[in-house]
C-alpha cells in the first residue's frame, strides 16, 4: 500500500495526510486537537467517538460546514478550517 | 432487483448472516454505512495487513461474499425504514430505495461513555477513536491513559504499545476477579487471552488498576493530566485515594452502546440487558417482535465478534427457511451453534458483572461538568430539572434543559441522562428511561437534497 503524502489545508497552513487517513487523523497527526467551537460556551472540541456517532469532530471542509472529520475522508488540497458555533458564519449562510 | 432479504450492517454478525443465506440460495442485499467491511471489530485501513488483528475471519467471509455474488453497497447508510406492501423500504444515502420482504439488523454498536469533569476536554477520546487513529498510523498521544470497564482496554492498550506509544496506564473500573473460577473452555479461553494482556503490560511497566476510574481530566486547550482514583463498591472515589497522572491523551469508554435506530422505528420490542443496555428483546431464532424482522450481534445484547458470527450464521440460515430454501446447516452443526451461543452468551454475562459501569458514576461530578456534551447541559442543570421542576423521567429532563436533543441525538448522553435522573429520583433505570435517547426515526443525519429526493411525502 502506497503511504506518499499529500496536502490538505487548515485555517491556511499545509498538513500532510495519507491515503486512506480521515480528516480528524490528518489533523491529529500535525498536532491538532480541536478544530470546532460549541454554540453556548465557544469551548474547544475536536476528535471524540471517532466513529461518527458524537458530532463533537465537526468541521467546515471546502466552505461547507458540519461536516465529521472522522468520516471524511483526506483528500489532496482539501481546505479545512475551524468551525465556529454552528458553522453558520461562514458559508454566508443565516445559519440556525 | 427482487431480494429475499436486506442485512444492514456487515460487521461480523451481518457479514455472516449475509453468507450463510446466499449459500442456502437466497438472493441478498448487504448494505454498510461505512466505506469498508469489517464493522467495528474488523476495522482496517487499506488491504487489512501487518498492523491488524485476527483479519482472517474478515477475509474468509468476505471472499465467499463475493463469490456467491451477494448484492452489497459500502458507503450506504440507511437512514429511514418503513412497512410496504412487499415487505421493508430501506432509503439509503445516495443510493435507490431498497425493499426486500426480510430484513436483518445487525447495526453493532459504538463506545458508551460517562462524564466526568473535563471530559470535554479535546484529547479525550474513546477507545474506539483511538483504535481509529492507531489504524490510521497516528498515535493518538505522547502518552495516553486507557481508563474505563471491559476487556477491550487492554486489546486497545496492547495496539498502541506494539506501535511504540507511550501508555500511562490502564484504568479498570471493574473487578475482574469476578470471573471467578467459572467451569467452561469458553471462559478459560478468554481469561487466558486477558492474562496475557496483562503480563505484556507488566513487561512493559504499564501500571493496569483494577477498580480504578478517571475521575476528572484536567487542562485548557487540552487535556494534560488526569484523576485517577479508587472506586468504592458503588464506584464513589475512595477518599484520599485521588493521584494526578500526566498525559496528552485519555482513552476512556464504559461498554458499548447498540445502534437501535431502525427496529425501533418499525417497533421492535426491547428490553433491559444485564448491562444497562437497551437491546432487541429477540427469541431463540433471532426473530424480533416485528413480523419479517431479524437481528443478530451486539444489538440483541453485546456479547463480542464470536457471539455475533455464530448468531449471523443462526439467523441467516433461520430467514433462508423462511424464504423457502432449504437450512445450509446439519441438524448437528446447527445444535452445535447453539450450545456455542449459549456458552458465549454466559461468558458476556460473566463480562459484563466483572465491567459493569459503576453505580454511583454521578459522584464524580461536580454541578457544572456537561452531560450532554452537544447542547452543553450540565449536571447541575439535569438535577435542577428533577429536583426544583420535578421531572422523575428523562423525557422530561431533557424536555426541560435540553439534554440529549443536540446533534447527536442522545447518542452519547442518553445513557449518562437516563441513570442520573433514576439516580435522583430514586430508583432503578428502567427500559423506558432509555427508549427516548435510542429513538431516531431519521437514522443519520441527511441532506435536505437527500431528503428532497427521496419517496417519502
Amino acid at each position: 500500500m502506497t503511504t506518499r503524502g499529500f496536502a490538505i489545508h487548515f485555517d491556511g497552513r499545509p498538513v500532510t495526510a495519507a491515503p486512506g487517513q480521515s480528516v480528524a487523523a490528518a489533523l491529529w497527526a500535525a498536532g491538532v486537537r480541536s478544530w470546532r467551537t460549541t454554540r453556548v460556551s465557544g469551548a474547544p472540541r475536536g476528535l471524540f467517538c471517532g466513529v461518527g456517532a458524537c458530532f463533537d469532530c465537526l468541521v467546515t471542509i471546502d466552505g461547507v460546514p458540519n461536516q465529521r472529520a472522522c468520516l471524511v475522508p483526506a483528500r489532496p488540497n482539501q481546505a479545512v478550517t475551524t468551525q465556529i458555533g454552528t458553522g453558520g458564519d461562514r458559508t454566508g449562510s443565516t445559519g440556525s | 432487483m427482487r431480494y429475499d432479504v436486506a442485512v444492514v450492517g456487515a460487521g461480523p454478525a451481518g457479514l455472516a448472516a449475509a453468507v450463510t443465506a446466499a449459500r442456502a440460495g437466497c438472493q441478498v442485499v448487504l448494505l454498510e454505512a461505512a466505506p469498508q467491511f469489517g464493522g467495528q471489530f474488523w476495522r482496517h485501513r487499506g488491504e487489512p495487513g501487518a498492523h491488524h488483528r485476527p483479519w482472517v475471519g474478515l477475509a474468509a467471509l468476505r471472499a465467499e461474499l463475493l463469490a456467491r455474488k451477494v448484492a452489497y453497497a459500502v458507503d450506504a447508510a440507511v437512514w429511514f425504514v418503513e412497512r410496504v406492501d412487499a415487505g421493508y423500504r430501506l432509503l439509503v444515502t445516495g443510493r435507490e430505495p431498497v425493499v426486500a420482504p426480510r430484513l436483518i439488523i445487525a447495526t453493532g454498536t459504538y463506545d458508551r461513555v460517562l462524564p466526568f469533569p473535563g471530559w470535554d476536554l479535546p484529547g479525550v477520546l474513546t477507545p474506539a477513536a483511538a483504535q481509529a487513529l492507531h489504524l490510521a498510523g497516528v498515535a493518538p498521544g505522547g502518552r495516553v491513559v486507557i481508563a474505563g470497564a471491559g476487556p477491550y482496554l487492554l486489546s486497545v492498550a496492547a495496539n498502541l504499545l506494539a506501535a511504540g506509544v507511550e501508555v500511562a496506564g490502564v484504568y479498570e473500573a471493574g473487578d475482574p476477579r469476578r470471573y471467578a473460577r467459572r467451569p467452561g473452555a469458553v471462559v478459560a479461553g478468554k481469561l487466558a487471552e486477558a492474562a496475557g494482556y496483562v503480563a505484556w503490560l507488566a513487561r512493559h511497566r504499564v501500571p493496569y488498576r483494577t477498580r480504578h476510574a478517571v475521575v476528572a481530566a484536567r487542562g485548557t486547550a487540552a487535556v494534560t493530566s488526569v484523576e485517577v482514583a479508587k472506586l468504592d463498591r458503588r464506584g464513589r472515589p475512595v477518599p484520599g485515594s485521588r493521584r494526578v497522572v500526566a498525559c496528552d491523551a485519555l482513552a476512556v469508554g464504559y461498554g458499548f452502546t447498540p445502534r437501535l435506530e431502525l427496529p425501533l422505528a418499525l417497533g421492535c420490542a426491547t428490553r433491559l440487558d444485564v448491562d444497562g443496555n437497551l437491546v432487541l428483546d429477540v427469541d431463540i431464532a433471532g426473530r424480533t417482535s416485528v413480523p419479517g424482522v431479524y437481528a443478530a450481534g451486539e444489538v440483541t445484547g453485546v456479547g463480542g465478534t464470536e457471539l455475533a458470527l455464530i448468531e449471523g450464521r443462526l439467523v441467516g440460515a433461520v430467514v433462508s427457511g423462511a424464504s423457502g430454501r432449504p437450512n445450509p446447516f446439519t441438524e448437528l452443526e446447527l445444535t452445535r451453534m447453539l450450545n456455542r451461543r449459549a456458552s458465549y452468551r454466559r461468558l458476556a454475562h460473566l463480562a459484563h458483572a466483572a465491567h459493569a459501569p459503576p453505580a454511583e458514576w454521578m459522584s464524580w461530578l461536580e454541578p457544572r461538568t456537561v452531560v450532554c456534551r452537544c447542547e452543553e447541559v450540565s449536571a447541575g442543570q439535569i438535577q435542577a430539572a428533577v429536583t426544583d421542576l420535578g421531572a422523575t423521567e428523562p423525557r422530561t429532563v431533557a424536555g426541560l434543559c435540553g439534554a440529549g436533543m443536540g446533534w447527536c441525538q442522545g447518542r452519547i448522553c442518553g445513557y449518562a441522562t437516563a441513570t442520573l435522573t433514576a439516580h435522583l429520583c430514586g430508583r432503578a433505570l428502567t427500559s423506558a428511561d432509555l427508549l427516548p435517547f435510542a429513538r431516531r426515526p431519521i437514522a443519520t443525519p441527511v441532506t435536505l437534497d437527500e431528503l428532497a429526493r427521496s419517496p417519502l411525502k
